[in-house]
C-alpha cells in the first residue's frame, strides 16, 4: 500500500498530542509501519502546530510535505486555511469550525478571514466541517474536541469501530474514558 | 514487543536496557522527554542538574565509580558543558558514559541552528546519529560497548525529528553492569604532565576508531544501482529513501565521527555520481573531499533550516506534487504568551515605565513579540545580567535608570548566579527581576533547585533566592506580586532609583500548573465596556474585541484580574459573583 498522510493542525495547547498518539496506537495496530512527528517546546504557547501522522507498508520519513496530506484534521478553521496547500488534490478535510483569534488579530493589527469554510469549498476540496466544541461541550468538556474530530476521522477509515475503541481506551485516564466514548460518538454521528 | 515510541523515549528505553544507573540532565528541547522517560525506570538514578556542564561532571562522577551513566541537553546545552567535554576525551571512562546532544535544525524552539556534529571532531570523540526511534534504542545500547572498548565518552546526536517522531521499535531486556573504581592519578588527574600522556592515546584512539567505523554494522552500504551514490546520515537517511527508493544506492552513516576513510572510498567507486545528503554543515561532504574524490553537497542542498522529502526531490531535479490550495494572507498565529501567565503584569510594567529589558531564555523572551515588545536583547542562557552589568558600565547613570534583567529562576539558577556575583563584586548599579513562576517552563515544566521538588516531584533541598542574593552581596532585594500591577510599578520605580545593585523577585507560580488554583474566569459587563482597548494592550488571548466590546474567552481565562486592573469603567467582572 502507497503510504497514506494525515496532519493534524491546530492552536498550541489544543490536545492535538493526543490524538496523534491515539492514531498512530490504532494504525498500528492495524497492522501499518507507522511514523508520527510532533512539534514541543516554543509553539505549545498557543501558536500554530502540526502533527504529521504517516502509515502504510514502509514509512521513511516522518514529516508530510505541501500537496501530499490524504487528510487534514484541523482543531481550528484558520489554521485549516494555513495548511491548505499540504492537501492532496483528491485529499479531506475533517475540520472544528471554531476560530480562536491569533494575536495579530487580537491586537488589531490583522483581520480573522470570514467565510472560510466556504472559501474552501469553493476550491473543489472535500470538506467536513463541524462545531466540535459544542459537542465537545455535550460530551462534557470542551477539551474533548480531539476526540470528536478522531470520532469524525473514524468514517473515512476501513477500520473496525471495536478498534477505534481499544485506542481510546488506551490511550485515555480511565476516569476520562466515558466522557471521550460519548465525544468520539458525537463526532462520528454528527450529521 | 513492536510499539509505536517517540525517539526520545526509545533512547530511554536503550540507556535502561544499557543497564544504565545515573542519568543527570538540564531540560532543553528537543531533548528534554529523554531524561524525564528514564525517571520512569526505578533501577536508574535520575535528576535535574542546575545547568548542563554539572549534569556531565555529575554524570562523569557515576562513570568514575563504575557504574554506566548519561547526561542529556540540547545543542546549546552542549556549549555550556563543552568545558568538561574536551578533557573527558582525555581521561576517558571508567563504566560507560553517554551523551546525548539534539540538535533543532529549523530552530523550532530555539535561538540558533548549530551543528553539533563540529563538537564530536574538535574534542575526539565518537558519535552516533541514530535516523528513527528503532536506532535511538538501539545506538544507545551500543554507544555503552563503544565507550568501554575505546575508554571514551561516547555522543549520541538526535535532531528534532528523530527526537519527537514516533516509529516502531522493538524493545529487550536489561542487563546489569558495574565495575569497580580504582585510583588512577595519571589518568583522571589532567595537569599538564599528565595530559601530555593522554594526548597521544586520544590520536591512537582515534585511529582505531576509524578502523571500526570501517567496519561497524551501522555504517551500511545498500546498493542498487551504479547511476547514483548518496551519503547520508540522521533524518536525511529517511528523506533520500522517501525520494529514490531502490534508485539511489545508499551509505547510510550511523557513527558520524570520527568517518571511515575506505568504506566511502569503496562507495564512490562503483557509483558514476556521488552526492552527500546532510542537514546544516558540510560536515561529510568536507571529509569526502578530503579523500580527493568528486562528489557534489552543498551546490544542490541548503545549509540552513531542516530537510524534507519535497526538498531533496527538488534538489536532485525530480517532480515534487503541485498543491494548488491556498487561501491567501492568512493572520499568522505566533506563539504568545498564556492566558494568566504571571509574566504579563511584569511585563506590562516595564513597558509603561519605558524600561531598557535585556532578556534571557525562556517562556518570557515573549515579552519580545506585540503588543508588549518590550525586550530588547535574547542571547543565552543567563546573558541577561552580564550584559545589563556592561551596558550599564558604559552608559552610566542614563541606562541605569531604566535597565532591567529578566531573567527565570530556573535559568537564574543554570548561569545567572555567576552574572550577579558579577553585579555584586564589580559594583554594577544593575537592576535585576527574577521572573520566579516556580518552574522551568518552556521545556514542560521541570523542577529546578529553587522549586523544593526533585524530578519525581518530592521534596528535595530547596535554595531561598532571597537568602542567595543578599548573600551574594546585593542589599536591595524584594518581592512582587505580577498580578498587582501597581506593586510592580512602584517596585521597579524605587530600585531604578536606587544607587546600588537591586534584585526584584516577580513571585507567582505558572498559570499552567497543576497545583495552582485558579480564581473563576471574568466576563465584560457589556454596558460598563466603552470599547477603549485598554485591556488590549497587555496581549492576553483570552481577551478579544467582538463588535466594538471586548469579550472575555471563558475557557481561557484564569481570572488573573491583571485586565481589571486596566479597565478605566471596571467592567470585568468575576462570573461567579455576578
Amino acid at each position: 500500500m502507497e503510504t497514506k498522510n494525515i496532519i493534524i493542525v491546530g492552536v498550541g495547547g489544543q490536545g492535538s498530542l493526543l490524538a496523534s498518539k491515539i492514531l498512530g496506537h490504532l494504525l498500528l495496530n492495524a497492522g501499518f509501519d507507522v511514523k508520527v512527528s510532533e512539534v514541543h517546546g516554543m509553539s505549545q504557547r498557543g501558536g500554530s502546530v502540526i502533527t504529521y501522522v504517516r502509515f502504510g507498508d514502509k514509512v521513511y520519513s516522518p514529516v508530510v510535505d505541501k500537496g501530499q496530506a490524504d487528510f487534514i484534521v484541523s482543531f481550528e478553521i484558520l489554521e485549516t486555511a494555513r495548511w491548505l496547500s499540504c492537501l492532496k488534490s483528491d485529499g479531506q478535510i475533517v475540520t472544528n469550525t471554531q476560530q480562536i483569534d491569533p494575536m495579530p488579530v487580537i491586537t488589531g493589527a490583522a483581520e480573522y478571514p470570514q467565510g472560510l469554510v466556504e472559501k474552501i469549498r469553493e476550491q473543489g476540496i472535500k470538506i467536513d466541517a463541524m462545531d466540535c466544541l459544542t459537542l465537545a461541550r455535550q460530551a462534557g468538556s470542551p477539551k474533548a474536541v480531539n476526540i470528536v474530530l478522531l470520532g469524525r476521522l473514524s468514517h473515512y477509515f476501513d477500520i473496525a469501530e471495536e478498534a477505534w475503541q481499544n485506542s481510546l481506551k488506551a490511550n485515555v485516564p480511565p476516569k476520562f474514558l466515558e466522557l471521550n466514548q460519548r465525544a468520539f460518538e458525537l463526532g462520528k454521528n454528527f450529521s | 514487543m513492536k510499539e509505536l515510541m517517540l525517539g526520545n523515549k526509545a533512547l530511554a528505553r536503550g540507556l535502561w536496557e544499557a543497564g544504565v544507573k545515573f542519568v543527570s540532565s538540564y531540560p532543553g528541547t528537543p531533548s528534554t522527554e529523554i531524561t524525564e522517560e528514564a525517571v520512569k525506570f526505578d533501577d536508574i538514578y535520575c535528576e535535574w542538574a542546575p545547568n548542563e556542564k554539572v549534569a556531565m561532571e555529575s554524570a562523569f562522577g557515576a562513570s568514575l565509580a563504575g557504574r554506566r551513566a548519561f547526561c542529556g541537553q540540547k545543542h546549546v546545552g552542549l556549549n555550556v558543558a563543552a568545558d568538561p567535554l574536551f578533557t573527558l576525551s582525555y581521561t576517558g571512562v571508567n563504566a560507560g558514559l553517554v551523551i546525548v546532544v539534539a540538535d533543532d535544525a529549523g530552530m523550532h524552539s530555539s535561538q540558533n541552528e548549530q551543528d553539533s556534529r563540529h563538537y564530536a571532531i574538535a574534542a575526539k570523540v565518537p558519535m552516533l546519529e541514530p535516523s528513527d526511534s528503532a536506532e535511538a534504542l538501539n545506538f544507545a545500547k551500543l554507544a555503552y560497548e563503544i565507550s568501554e572498548q575505546f575508554d571514551t565518552p561516547v555522543i549520541i546526536k538526535m535532531c528534532t525529528r528523530v527526537a519527537h517522531s514516533q516509529s516502531v521499535v522493538e524493545t529487550g531486556e536489561r542487563v546489569e553492569f558495574s565495575t569497580a573504581y580504582e585510583k588512577n592519578i595519571a589518568k583522571y588527574v589532567m595537569m599538564p604532565g599528565n595530559a601530555k600522556k593522554r594526548h597521544p592515546i586520544v590520536e591512537e584512539r582515534t585511529r582505531r576508531l576509524i578502523e571500526y567505523a570501517e567496519t561497524t554494522p551501522i555504517n551500511r552500504v545498500e546498493f542498487t544501482t551504479d547511476e547514483l551514490g548518496i551519503i547520508t546520515s540522521s533524518t536525511s537517511y529517511q528523506y533520500v529513501k522517501e525520494v529514490f527508493g531502490e534508485s539511489a544506492s545508499v551509505l547510510k552513516l550511523g557513527m558520524i565521527n570520527p568517518l571511515p576513510v575506505e568504506l566511502i572510498k569503496n562507495f564512490a567507486a562503483k557509483v558514476k555520481r556521488l552526492v552527500v545528503v546532510e542537514e546544516l554543515d558540510p560536515i561529510i561532504e568536507t571529509h569526502v573531499k578530503s579523500l580527493g574524490l568528486t562528489v557534489e553537497g552543498s551546490e544542490l542542498l541548503p545549509r540552513i533550516d531542516e530537510f524534507s522529502q519535497n526538498l531533496i526531490a527538488q534538489a536532485f531535479g525530480k517532480s515534487i506534487p503541485n498543491s494548488t490550495f491556498q487561501i491567501p494572507n492568512c493572520p499568522p498565529r505566533p506563539p504568545v504568551m498564556c492566558a494568566g501567565c504571571p509574566h504579563r503584569g511584569l511585563f506590562y510594567a516595564l513597558k509603561k515605565r519605558k524600561c531598557t529589558v535585556l532578556g534571557d531564555i525562556g517562556c518570557y523572551t515573549l515579552g519580545a513579540v506585540p503588543p508588549l515588545s518590550t525586550i530588547e536583547m535574547t542571547l543565552c542562557m543567563g546573558a541577561s545580567i552580564g550584559a545589563t552589568h556592561g551596558f550599564n558600565k558604559m552608559l552610566g547613570s542614563q541606562s541605569e535608570s531604566k535597565t532591567v534583567a529578566v531573567i527565570g529562576d530556573s535559568t537564574f539558577m543554570h548561569s545567572g548566579m555567576t552574572g550577579l556575583a558579577n553585579v555584586a563584586y564589580n559594583q554594577s548599579n544593575s537592576t535585576v527581576i527574577i521572573l520566579d513562576n516556580s518552574i522551568t517552563g518552556m521545556t514542560g515544566h521541570q523542577q529546578n533547585p529553587s522549586t523544593g521538588l526533585n524530578i519525581k516531584g518530592d521534596p528535595a533541598g530547596k535554595i531561598d533566592l532571597e537568602a542567595l542574593c543578599r548573600a551574594m552581596g546585593i542589599n536591595r532585594v524584594r518581592v512582587v506580586d505580577p498580578y498587582n500591577l501597581a506593586e510592580c510599578d512602584v517596585a521597579i520605580k524605587e530600585e531604578l532609583a536606587a544607587q546600588e545593585p537591586s534584585v526584584i523577585i516577580s513571585r507567582r507560580p505558572c498559570a499552567l500548573l497543576k497545583t495552582v488554583k485558579h480564581k473563576p474566569p471574568l466576563k465584560v459587563d457589556a454596558d460598563k465596556c466603552i470599547g477603549c482597548k485598554s485591556c488590549m494592550k497587555i496581549g492576553c488571548p483570552a481577551i478579544s474585541m467582538v463588535n466594538g466590546k471586548a469579550v472575555v474567552d471563558q475557557t481561557q481565562c484564569v481570572g488573573c484580574g491583571v485586565c481589571s486592573q486596566l479597565c478605566p469603567k471596571k467592567a470585568f467582572v468575576s462570573t461567579k459573583e455576578a
